[in-house]
């Protein structure tokens, strides 16, 4: 009724008339300005981003669907005018759309699985990864099983229970038995998930310490917006840190006290060997970020006034993976995941997982947080400037880090 | 209670409305009848979801053309959109926004605010709320709540900006960013003012439903939104205050010094005095009300559209009982799965097991609830109203988003999980779009209860089709950013080589996103010119059950003529086996339905049976028939 009137009138009429001939005579005239001036001199982006423009579109299609409106009211009365039952039994309508939308929305899935499936994460290159990607796989079975029938169900009742004047519904209000059994069976279901994930969940953080292959420590921190990367040096362990001690040249607040952070090393990326366990200690030094690293399945937030810990494995060096993705650029990330301001969507480094050999090499290249300046501020005696110049194997490395820390006990 | 007694003797005085004199202040502004209360509720969750909704589109804007710009956002935004592109603090501003009203304003005030007030006293037979007063009180501070929000578009620094769940010390810092200013200062004060609106209204809705119902109307007889709105009331009873806790000591962090959640914090090189806390105490207290929050949320909506499903269908819902146990269920567990939000937060690990396990046994009650819905539809004789398409949209998108929730409920795969797009894709469909249709679906069948006229259907049909399709075209893509591990609050996709793969799907989810909005303008122009030029509605227009269509069509302060009708059913008797008509109204005794009672519907009493029986045999026939 209310479309009727409005169509009725004449003043909207006319002006939804005008409307559209505007519209489209503009989008002509932009057409034909377009293919006369030969491109260049008309700017059509302009028209895109005109707003006037896409509200007469939608005005458009308002007018359109009050035309629609406006016939189907028409063919309605004069069916009922000529006395015949129903113009048009819309019950039907639906049930056929819900048909419809059943199975272009099945193959819409099967589309998104198969398409924007192709497009993930390659497969896990840590060890725990592999767990969580069997887990993913199996929750993905079980619950793709779940929403292809349930939506069958939900659409298919609806396409065949449609009203008709002549049947009524089943009075069947309940049925012990079968809430008994749909009640049971996704508890089951569930359990074997809870299970396997609990179990995950246990060897992912609660890890025991293999003494014969020590985990390599590594410290992150964040900060808006960047990461600092913190190896442990020669002696394996990363030393303290008290954020009070944060100057512009000690911005981690590194205590250079504790003799275990004199030969702590800084790196811009993060290095680490292929097939060996590392462990990251993850703080923060202003809010919550999240160190996110999608291709080994770790996340973990960092924190301010804590440390927090994840313990992986690599299983894949960065060339095997360019190899197996096909590609020569990929480059293994992490990244902020934690909501952490303006800069949030661009704070990321380069991690390269590499060789044992190739490991070594890069750390001793590496040079360490303390320098010169903060020697000073710790009143630790300046060392002798190039012993690490000259060492260029690990061997010579551990034993230039030992002369290094052996004058800085003087 | 007196002033019930009062209503009461009222209204047999003066058979027509109005005791004490009604101006337009006391009608339409300072009103303590439910009904105008509700409607109060509802138009302003419509106008927040609307703003909402525009905030929405803008930041899509941004993640589809994060290189183009748009001259007009300039004209709209000024400095937040220099140039017409919009900058990264005013985008993560809108996400922010976009994220408390609605969740807060519009699913919680929006949904249960409209649905309880309108609902409860209708249903189960009451004049009014237990306390009109408080009940006003509700709507006011509710009110506020959405001023102050919307006030902090028009500061200098701009609206709080640190996701809506505010973790500090992003949004305690005000150095951190712009909208940990002002912005987050008046974001709290709302957040204050809503949390003591919805406790007003929360007492109000529970008091109302144990003290008031009608003769015959034991909690046994409700129909399933009234349940709903009594678990959702407790459930935000229960849970709230802890959130106001929380924000009174952000409120301490923030301008009095404290260390609550703050300690170790260098900002560059300036050092914080801040010791001893722990920003991880707000997560706790933040989930503990967070967590229970979308079921408050989504438990309105499935009571909606049980009772929609069951109506429309011509069917009584199946398993009432279980649906009520499975409500309960929900409940209680909904009060022990907070820390699934926290699993790779840094809390201890031990604890991301329990609440793994806790999590998932949530998932019982919620199948059970959709497998009664799939029963109900079976063999029903099901009319296709525009409430009963929103229901079954509400059922697909509760089966679609609690299954992602399986994936994200276990701690292990949450690893990879957390904070991506699939998140985002996860809960927009089972809290975003399920309880949007819900609500929808509450409007369509109720609008005439609320307003004496009939919505257009056609219009209907148009918006909900257009929505259903859209609302899956937004959100099912964005499963696959997230299992490609790109992160959600990420203001463009550009920084990032593996990211850009997405650029295309981002440009998509947009245009669906905008049809999605647009498609809304239908149902706006059909809410706002029925109310005015609608067809006035019949006494009972779908043919249900339930006592607020036995209420007259004109609105009177006391919602009966004469006396409350009493209730001798339960509410869904529809295609009884034996009865002539589908439908059987709670108000009438089983002595006028001979033909149709059961032996269980007399629940043991033998008197009753012994009658029963020996009607039967004095009528054969009509068993036969049966």
């Amino acid at each position: 009724m209310s479309l009727r009137k409005f169509i009725t009138n004449k003043t909207t009429a006319a002006l939804a008339v005008l409307l559209t001939v505007f519209a489209n005579t503009s989008v002509f005239a932009q057409d034909a300005a377009a293919g006369a001036a030969a491109a260049p001199k008309v700017d059509m982006g302009e028209v895109y981003k005109s707003v006037i423009f896409y509200v007469l579109i939608f005005l458009a299609v308002c007018l359109f669907i009050a035309i629609i409106g406006k016939s189907i009211r028409v063919y309605e009365l004069s069916r009922e005018a000529q006395g015949k039952p129903v113009g048009i039994n819309w019950n039907r309508v639906h049930a056929s759309l819900f048909a419809l939308f059943l199975v272009l929305g099945l193959y819409g899935v099967y589309w998104e699985y198969t398409v924007h499936g192709a497009m993930l994460l390659p497969d896990a290159a840590s060890e725990h990864g592999k767990k969580i990607d069997e887990m993913f796989n199996l929750t993905l079975i079980i619950t793709t099983i779940v929403f292809v029938v349930t939506h069958i169900l939900l659409f298919g009742f609806s396409y065949i229970y449609k009203y008709s004047a002549k049947r009524k519904a089943y009075y069947y209000p309940h049925n012990n038995t079968i809430e008994k059994i749909w009640t049971i069976v996704p508890a089951l279901v569930l359990t074997v998930l809870v299970l396997m994930g609990f179990l995950t969940w246990r060897s992912i953080f609660f890890k025991v310490e293999d003494p014969n292959n020590k985990p390599l420590q590594i410290e992150v921190t964040s900060e808006q917006f960047k990461w600092s990367i913190r190896y442990p040096g020669a002696d394996g362990v990363v030393g303290a840190k008290n954020y009070k001690l944060t100057t512009a040249t000690n911005p981690l607040g590194i205590d250079f006290k504790d003799l275990n952070s004199r030969d702590d090393e800084m790196a811009d990326e993060m290095v680490i060997p292929v097939g060996k366990p590392v462990k990251l200690i993850l703080t923060s030094k202003d809010v919550i970020h999240s160190f996110y690293m999608p291709h080994f399945r770790v996340q973990l937030n960092t924190v301010p006034g804590m440390r927090t810990f994840f313990e992986f494995t690599p299983t894949k060096t960065t060339a095997e993976m360019q190899q197996e993705t096909n590609d020569p650029n990929f480059k293994y990330l992490f990244f902020c995941a934690k909501i952490c301001g303006a800069g949030h969507y661009n704070m990321q480094k380069v991690v390269r997982v590499v060789s044992e050999a190739d490991y070594k090499a890069w750390i001793a290249e590496q040079k360490t947080y303390l320098n010169d300046d903060l020697r000073k501020q710790f009143n630790l005696p300046v060392a002798p400037a190039p012993v690490k110049a000259v060492a260029d194997s690990a061997a010579t490395d551990s034993a230039a880090a030992k002369t290094n820390q052996m004058a800085l006990n003087k | 209670m007196s002033t019930i007694a009062l209503h009461d003797e009222h209204n047999h005085d003066h058979a027509d409305h109005g005791h004490h004199k009604e101006t337009l202040i006391s009608k339409y502004i300072f009103s303590m009848d439910h009904k105008m209360i509700a409607k109060q509720f509802l138009i302003t969750g419509i106008i927040m979801a609307v703003i909402a909704m525009g905030l929405s589109i803008l930041f899509r804007i941004q993640l589809a053309w994060p290189d183009k710009n748009f001259p007009f956002l300039e004209t709209f935004l000024g400095k937040w959109a220099e140039g017409g592109r919009i900058k990264a603090d005013f985008y993560l501003a809108l996400v922010t926004i976009h994220g408390t009203i609605m969740v807060f304003f519009v699913l919680t005030a929006g949904l249960s605010g409209t649905f309880s007030n309108l609902l409860i006293p209708l249903q189960i037979g009451a004049r009014d709320m237990a306390s009109p007063f408080l009940n006003m009180l509700s709507y006011w501070f509710f009110f506020m709540a959405c001023v102050i929000m919307m006030s902090s578009f028009f500061i200098q620094t701009g609206p709080a900006s640190g996701g809506w769940t505010v973790y500090p010390p992003l949004s305690v810092v005000a150095k951190a960013m712009p909208g940990s200013g002002l912005g987050m200062t008046l974001w709290l004060i709302s957040m204050v003012l809503f949390v003591a609106s919805s406790l007003m209204g929360g007492i109000n809705y529970v008091s109302t439903i144990l003290n008031m119902r009608t003769k015959g109307m034991d909690l046994w007889k409700m129909p399933l939104p009234i349940w709903a709105f009594f678990l959702t009331a407790i459930l935000g009873i229960l849970s709230f205050p802890v959130l106001v806790a929380g924000v009174v000591l952000m409120i301490f962090d923030r301008s009095f010094g404290t260390s609550f959640y703050l300690s170790d914090i260098v900002m560059g090189t300036d050092i914080l005095p801040n010791e001893g806390g722990s920003p991880i105490l707000w997560q706790h207290l933040f989930w503990f009300l967070g967590h229970p929050e979308v079921y408050i949320v989504i438990m309105p909506a499935l009571g909606i559209s049980s009772e929609v499903i069951s109506v429309n269908s011509r069917k009584p819902i199946f398993g009432y009982h279980a649906m009520v146990y499975s409500l309960i269920g929900i409940t209680v567990l909904s009060f022990i799965v907070w820390g699934h939000h926290m699993f790779v937060t840094g809390m201890n690990p031990l604890l991301g097991g329990v609440f793994m396990i806790t999590t998932l046994i949530i998932a019982v009650p919620s199948a059970v609830k959709t497998f009664n819905y799939l029963a109900t539809l079976w063999r029903g004789n099901i009319r296709f109203t525009p409430a009963m398409l929103f229901a079954i949209g509400l059922v697909s998108f509760f089966i679609s988003g609690g299954l992602t929730g399986i994936f994200l409920g276990n701690a292990s795969l949450d690893i990879n999980l957390h904070d991506t797009y699939f998140v985002v894709a996860h809960f927009h469909l089972v809290m975003g779009s399920a309880a949007i249709f819900g609500m929808l679906a509450g409007v369509y069948h109720w609008f005439p209860k609320m307003f004496g006229k009939m919505m257009n259907a056609k219009l209907g049909y148009l918006h909900f089709w257009l929505t259903f399709i859209a609302a899956y075209l937004v959100f099912f893509p964005l499963h696959f950013l997230g299992l490609d591990g790109v992160p959600r609050r990420y203001y463009a996709f550009t920084e990032f080589e593996f990211m850009k793969k997405w650029l295309t799907v981002n440009v998509f989810v947009t245009w669906a996103a905008i049809m999605a909005a647009l498609a809304q303008v239908a149902f706006l122009f059909n809410f706002f010119y029925s109310i005015f030029k609608g067809k006035v509605s019949p006494q009972n227009p779908w043919e249900a059950n339930t006592l607020e269509w036995t209420a007259p069509v004109e609105h009177l302060h006391g919602n009966w003529p004469g006396e409350i009708p009493t209730v001798y059913r339960w509410p869904y008797d529809y295609s009884k086996p034996g009865h002539d008509a589908d439908f059987i109204p709670q108000t009438v005794p089983f002595s006028q339905t001979m033909s149709s009672n059961l032996p269980h519907d007399f629940e043991g009493n033998a008197e009753a049976e012994k009658i029963q029986q020996e009607w039967e045999l004095a009528n054969p026939v009509a068993e036969n028939k049966g």
